[in-house]
C-alpha cells in the first residue's frame, strides 16, 4: 500500500513538472509581466507532495514495513527508533529522494521570493530547475526506487550498516545535500539569466542569498562528516583526502569562489560571465561528485553498494547538463571591456578565486588521476594524502597572506599605505611561533611558515574587527569568517604537529610506562545491547607530571545483522586536547592491541569551522533585514 | 637595524629545522601511507586486517634493519604494484598529476595579469 | 575566430572526460597484482615446516618449473583446490611447494593427512612476514615459476580447472 502511494506520488510530481514548464512557456511567451497565479500553486502542490512522499518512506521504515525493497535491504526491526528514520536516508534510494525535495522546495522558494525579479527569468529559472526535477524524478522511479516492493514479503530485514547508526552520520546527508543540491537554483538563475540577458548588480542580488545559505550547508555537512570520521572511524584523522570527501570539497571551492565573485558582480557590475561559469561549475561538480560516489568507479570508504547502471543514467544525465549549459554560455558570451585597477580589492577577490580554483583542479585532478590511468594505460595508481598535503599545503601559506591583505585594500582604487602595518603584523607572527617552537616542540619547515601565515591571518582579522567595531558597515561576517579560517588552519597546523601516537599490547591487569604517561589495562566486561554485544575494556591513563588521572573506555562490537565487527574508540574530548584509545583483540592471544592517542585542539578545529560557516549565515540575515 | 632582527630570525628559524630531523624513520608514518589491498579505502595504519596487521610486522622488521622510508615504499611496491603505496610516484605519466596544478596556478596567473595589462594603460 | 578555436577544445575535452568515465564504468574497482608477472623472485628465506633447515633459490631451480602454493588449514577455498593440487603431483616438470601460512603446526598436519599431501616440500611461515616476499595478499595463492625464479602466472584464489589446464599445458610446451 506504502509502496503504491509513495510510487503514485512520484509519478504526480513528474506530471506536474511537465504542466510546470508548459505553463511558464505559454507565460514567457505571452508576454505577461505577472507570473500565472495557477504556476505558484503547482510548485507549491509539488513541494507538498514529494515532502508526503518522503514522509511515506520514513514511515515505512519506523513500522519495518519489509514489503518495500529498501526497507528490507537497510533496516530491522531491532533498530532503534532514531536510526530507523535516519536510515531512510542512509541508502542511494532514499537519499535520492532526498535530492529530489531539496531540487522541489527550493524551485519553488525561489519562485516565491524573487519576485522583484523579471518575470521571465524567473519562468525560465523554473523552466531550468523542472527539467532537473523531472530527469532526477525519472531516475528515481525507474532505476532506484525506493518505493519498489518485493515479494513475498521477507519477515526480517537486513539490518542497517552499524557504522552508519551515529548521530552525526545521520544528519550529515541532510545538511549536505542543501549545500549541493541547493547549488541547481543558483545553476538553472545562471541559464535563465543567460538566456533573458539578465545580467549585473540585480542578478548577483537575485541568487546571493541562495549562494551563502547553500555554501553554509555545505561547510556544517563537510563538517559533521569529519566530525563522524573522526569519532567513529577509529583511526583518530579527520580528513582523508578519500575521493567521497573530495567528492563533497569540489563544490564547496567553487562556491567560495562564487560567494567572491558574487560580491564584486553586485557592487561593480564587472564578473559577469565569470560567476555563470561558477553557478554552472558548482552544480556540474556536484552532479560529478554524485556520479564517482554512486556509480562504484571508485574504491572508497564511504561507498554506496555498487550498480553500474546508476553510474550510466547519471553520467548521460552529467553530459547532457553540461553540454546544454556550456552551449548556452558559447552561444551567449560576449567579451565585456571594463575598468580594473590592480590595486583594488576586485584583484584581491581573483586572487582569491584564482586560488580556489587550484585547490579545485588539485583536488580533481587527484580524484579522478586514477580512473585515467585505468582506462588509458591499464596501471592502477593510488593518490592519497601525502600527494594532496604536499601540493596544496605550500599554496595554502601564500593564500592566508592574501586573505589578509585583501580585505584591508579599499574598493577601486587603493595606495599603499598598510605595508609598515602589516611588516610588524608579520614580525609579531614569527615571534609567536618561534614562541611555540621554543616552549614545546620543533616542527618541519612547512609547519612554521603554515602558523605564521595563519597567525598573521588571525592578528589581521583581530585588527580589522577592532577598527569595524567603531563603525557599521556591515564588514563583520566577512572578518568573522576569516579570522575563523586563520583560527582553523592554526588549529590543524598545531594538531598535526603535536598529535602523540603509541601502539603497543596490553593483557589485562598489566600496566605500562612511557613518556609522561601510564596506561593500565584495569578491567574487562562483556555487555549486551539491544542490537549487539560489547567487550569493553576499562582503561586508566595517568598523566604523570601533572597527577592527571581519566578513564577510557573502547570497545569492540559484535553485530549480528549483518555480522560485523567494529571497534568504537573511548574519545576524552577537552577543549584544548583530547585523548584518544582503542582496542582490538589479537588472534589466539590473550594480548589486546592498544593504540593511544593525544589529539590537541579537535574541538577548536570543530568550532572554527562553525564560526567560518556562521560570518555566511550571519551575512544572509543581514541581507534579508536590508531587503524586508 | 630592521634587516639586523630579519636575519637573527631567519637563522634561529633554520635551528628548529635541525632538531625536527628523526634518526629512526617513524613506522605509523609509513602505516600511513600504505593501502590496504584488501580493504574498501583505508589505508594499513586505520585496518585491523589481517593483511594489514602482516604488513606493520614486515614494515617494522624492515625499519630495524636500517631500510628507509623510501626503500621500503620500493620494496613494497615491486611486489605488490604501485597501488598499494598513496604518494604517486614521480614517473613520466605521473609528472602530469604532480605538475599540473602548479601549471594552473601559473596559468591563472598570468590570465590575470593579461587582464589587468590590458585595462591597466589608462 | 578564437572564440570558435576553444570552443571545439572544449567540447572535445568534454566528450574525452565522459569517454574516460564511461569506459571506467565497466572496468572492476577490486585490485589483484595479477599484472605481476614477468617479475623475479628475490629474497627466498622459507623456513621447511618439519625439518630445521631453509628452502632456498636452489630448491626452487630444481625442476623447469615450480609452483608455490600458499594455504592453511582454516582457509575453506584451500579446500576446494587440493584435488588441482593432488593431480598436478603427476605431472613431471613441474615441484610443488606448500607454504603454510599463518597457521598451526597440528591442524595443518591434520589437514594434510585428511586430504592429501601434493607437495614436493612443505614451509612454513609462521607470521605471514615471508609471504610478502612473494606478493601474497590472502589465501589461497598460487605462483608459478620458471627455472629462472621468473613469474609466469600468479593465481589469486582457489585454483580453478581453467587454471590447472594452463599448468599443465605451460608445463608440458618444452
Amino acid at each position: 500500500m506504502l509502496s503504491n502511494l509513495g510510487n503514485t506520488i512520484l509519478f504526480i510530481n513528474i506530471f506536474l513538472g511537465f504542466v510546470i514548464i508548459y505553463l511558464s512557456f505559454q507565460n514567457i511567451k505571452s508576454k505577461n509581466y505577472v507570473i500565472n497565479k495557477n504556476v505558484y500553486q503547482l510548485c507549491l502542490l509539488q513541494s507538498t507532495f514529494i515532502i508526503v512522499s518522503f514522509l511515506i518512506l520514513i514511515t515505512a521504515f519506523v513500522i519495518s514495513d519489509f514489503s518495500l525493497i529498501s526497507v528490507y535491504q537497510n533496516s530491522h526491526s531491532l533498530k532503534p527508533l532514531f536510526y530507523k528514520i535516519s536510515g531512510s536516508w542512509g541508502n542511494h534510494e532514499g537519499s535520492l529522494l532526498l535530492w529530489v525535495i531539496i531540487l522541489t522546495i527550493f524551485s519553488f522558494l525561489f519562485l516565491l521570493l524573487n519576485k522583484d525579479h523579471p518575470h521571465n527569468y524567473r519562468a525560465y529559472t523554473l523552466i531550468s530547475q523542472n527539467i532537473l526535477i523531472i530527469g532526477f524524478l525519472s531516475f528515481t522511479l525507474f532505476n532506484s526506487n525506493p518505493f519498489s516492493s518485493i515479494s513475498p514479503i521477507p519477515k526480517e530485514g537486513l539490518g542497517l550498516n552499524p557504522i552508519l547508526q551515529d548521530p552525526a552520520l545521520a544528519i550529515h546527508p541532510p545538511l549536505l545535500y542543501i549545500g549541493f543540491v541547493g547549488s541547481s537554483i543558483y545553476f538553472s538563475a545562471a541559464i535563465a539569466s543567460m538566456l533573458t540577458n539578465y545580467s549585473g548588480r540585480l542578478f548577483a542580488r537575485s541568487i546571493k542569498n541562495w549562494v551563502l545559505i547553500s555554501w553554509f550547508f555545505q561547510t556544517v555537512g563537510i563538517l559533521a562528516g569529519s566530525i563522524w570520521a573522526y569519532y567513529e572511524l577509529g583511526w583518530g584523522g579527520f580528513w582523508f583526502w578519500d575521493p567521497v570527501e573530495n567528492a563533497s570539497l569540489l563544490p564547496w571551492f567553487a562556491m567560495t569562489a562564487l560567494i567572491h565573485s558574487l560580491i564584486v558582480l553586485e557592487k561593480r557590475s564587472v564578473f559577469y560571465f565569470w560567476v555563470i561559469i561558477l553557478c554552472i561549475l558548482t552544480f556540474v561538480l556536484s552532479v560529478t561528485g554524485t556520479f564517482l560516489v554512486r556509480s562504484g568507479i571508485l574504491n572508497s570508504v564511504h561507498s554506496f553498494a555498487n550498480d553500474p547502471s546508476r553510474g550510466i543514467y547519471i553520467l548521460i544525465f552529467l553530459s547532457l547538463l553540461i553540454f546544454v549549459s556550456v552551449f548556452i554560455l558559447f552561444r551567449k558570451f560576449k567579451t565585456i571591456n571594463y575598468d580594473l585597477n590592480v590595486n583594488s580589492r576586485e584583484t584581491f577577490i581573483l586572487i582569491n578565486n584564482w586560488f580556489m580554483i587550484f585547490y579545485l583542479v588539485t583536488v580533481l585532478l587527484g580524484t579522478v588521476y586514477p580512473i585515467f590511468t585505468e582506462v588509458l594505460i591499464n596501471q592502477k595508481v593510488s593518490v592519497g594524502p601525502p600527494f594532496y598535503n604536499t601540493v596544496i599545503i605550500p599554496v595554502v601559506v601564500i593564500f592566508l597572506i592574501f586573505m589578509s591583505v585583501g580585505p584591508k585594500v579599499k574598493w577601486i582604487k587603493d595606495k599603499f599605505r598598510n605595508l609598515n602595518v602589516l611588516f610588524k603584523i608579520l614580525l609579531f607572527s614569527i615571534l609567536i611561533n618561534l614562541l611555540i617552537v621554543y616552549v614545546f616542540k620543533s616542527y618541519s619547515l612547512i609547519s612554521n611558515f603554515i602558523i605564521i601565515s595563519s597567525i598573521f591571518l588571525i592578528i589581521s582579522s583581530l585588527i580589522d574587527l577592532y577598527k569595524n567595531s567603531k563603525n557599521r558597515d556591515g564588514s563583520k561576517s566577512r572578518i568573522l569568517s576569516h579570522l575563523s579560517f586563520g583560527f582553523l588552519v592554526f588549529f590543524i597546523g598545531l594538531n598535526h604537529n603535536f598529535s602523540y601516537e603509541k601502539d603497543f599490547n596490553l593483557k589485562l591487569g598489566e600496566k605500562k610506562f612511557f613518556d609522561n604517561y601510564s596506561l593500565e589495562f584495569k578491567d574487562l566486561q562483556l555487555e549486551e545491547f539491544q542490537n549487539y554485544k560489547s567487550v569493553i575494556g576499562e582503561f586508566k591513563i595517568h598523566n604523570t607530571n601533572r597527577n592527571l588521572e581519566k578513564f577510557l573506555y573502547p570497545e569492540i562490537r559484535i553485530y549480528e545483522n549483518p555480522s560485523t565487527l567494529t571497534y568504537e574508540a573511548s574519545i576524552r574530548t577537552g577543549l584544548f586536547k583530547d585523548y584518544y584509545l582503542t582496542m582490538s583483540n589479537i588472534d589466539r592471544s590473550d594480548y589486546y592491541n592498544i593504540k593511544f592517542q593525544k589529539k590537541p585542539f579537535m574541538m577548536m578545529i570543530w568550532i572554527s569551522v562553525i564560526f567560518v560557516s556562521l560570518g555566511g549565515l550571519i551575512r544572509v540575515f543581514k541581507n534579508a533585514k536590508k531587503n524586508y | 637595524m630592521r634587516l639586523n632582527i630579519i636575519y637573527i630570525i631567519c637563522i634561529m628559524l633554520n635551528f628548529d629545522i635541525l632538531y625536527a630531523k628523526s634518526f629512526n624513520e617513524d613506522p605509523n608514518k609509513i602505516f600511513k601511507n600504505l593501502r590496504c589491498l584488501i580493504c574498501q579505502g583505508q589505508s594499513v595504519a586505520d585496518s585491523n586486517s589481517d593483511f594489514a596487521k602482516t604488513i606493520k610486522l614486515v614494515v617494522e622488521d624492515k625499519i630495524k634493519e636500517g631500510k628507509t622510508e623510501k626503500e621500503i615504499y620500493k620494496f613494497l611496491a615491486e611486489k605488490y604494484g604501485d597501488w598499494i603505496v598513496y604518494k604517486p610516484k614521480f614517473n613520466f605519466t605521473n609528472s602530469v598529476l604532480w605538475i599540473f596544478p602548479y601549471l594552473a596556478l601559473v596559468l591563472g596567473g598570468v590570465f590575470i595579469f593579461f587582464l589587468f595589462k590590458k585595462r591597466g594603460n589608462r | 575566430m578564437q572564440k570558435k578555436i576553444i570552443e571545439i577544445i572544449v567540447f572535445f575535452l568534454i566528450i574525452f572526460f565522459i569517454g574516460v568515465f564511461f569506459i571506467g564504468l565497466n572496468k572492476s574497482s577490486i585490485y589483484d597484482t595479477n599484472n605481476l608477472a614477468g617479475q623475479k623472485l628475490t629474497n627466498i628465506n622459507l623456513k621447511h615446516f618439519s625439518e630445521n633447515k631453509l628452502i632456498s633459490e636452489k630448491d626452487l631451480k630444481e625442476k623447469n618449473f615450480t609452483l608455490i602454493n600458499f594455504w592453511a588449514s582454516w582457509c575453506a577455498p584451500c579446500r576446494e583446490e587440493h584435488p588441482f593440487l593432488l593431480k598436478l603431483k603427476e605431472q613431471k616438470n613441474i615441484k610443488l611447494i606448500g607454504v603454510n601460512f599463518k597457521d598451526n603446526k597440528n591442524n595443518a598436519l591434520n589437514f594434510i593427512k585428511n586430504f592429501g599431501d601434493p607437495y614436493d616440500d612443505i614451509a612454513r611461515d609462521e607470521f605471514g612476514k615471508q609471504s610478502v616476499n612473494f606478493g601474497i595478499y590472502g589465501i589461497p595463492e598460487s605462483i608459478l615459476i620458471n627455472k629462472e625464479l621468473i613469474i609466469i602466472k600468479k593465481f589469486i584464489g582457489p585454483l580453478s580447472n581453467e587454471d590447472f589446464n594452463f599448468i599443465k599445458r605451460k608445463v608440458n610446451q618444452l
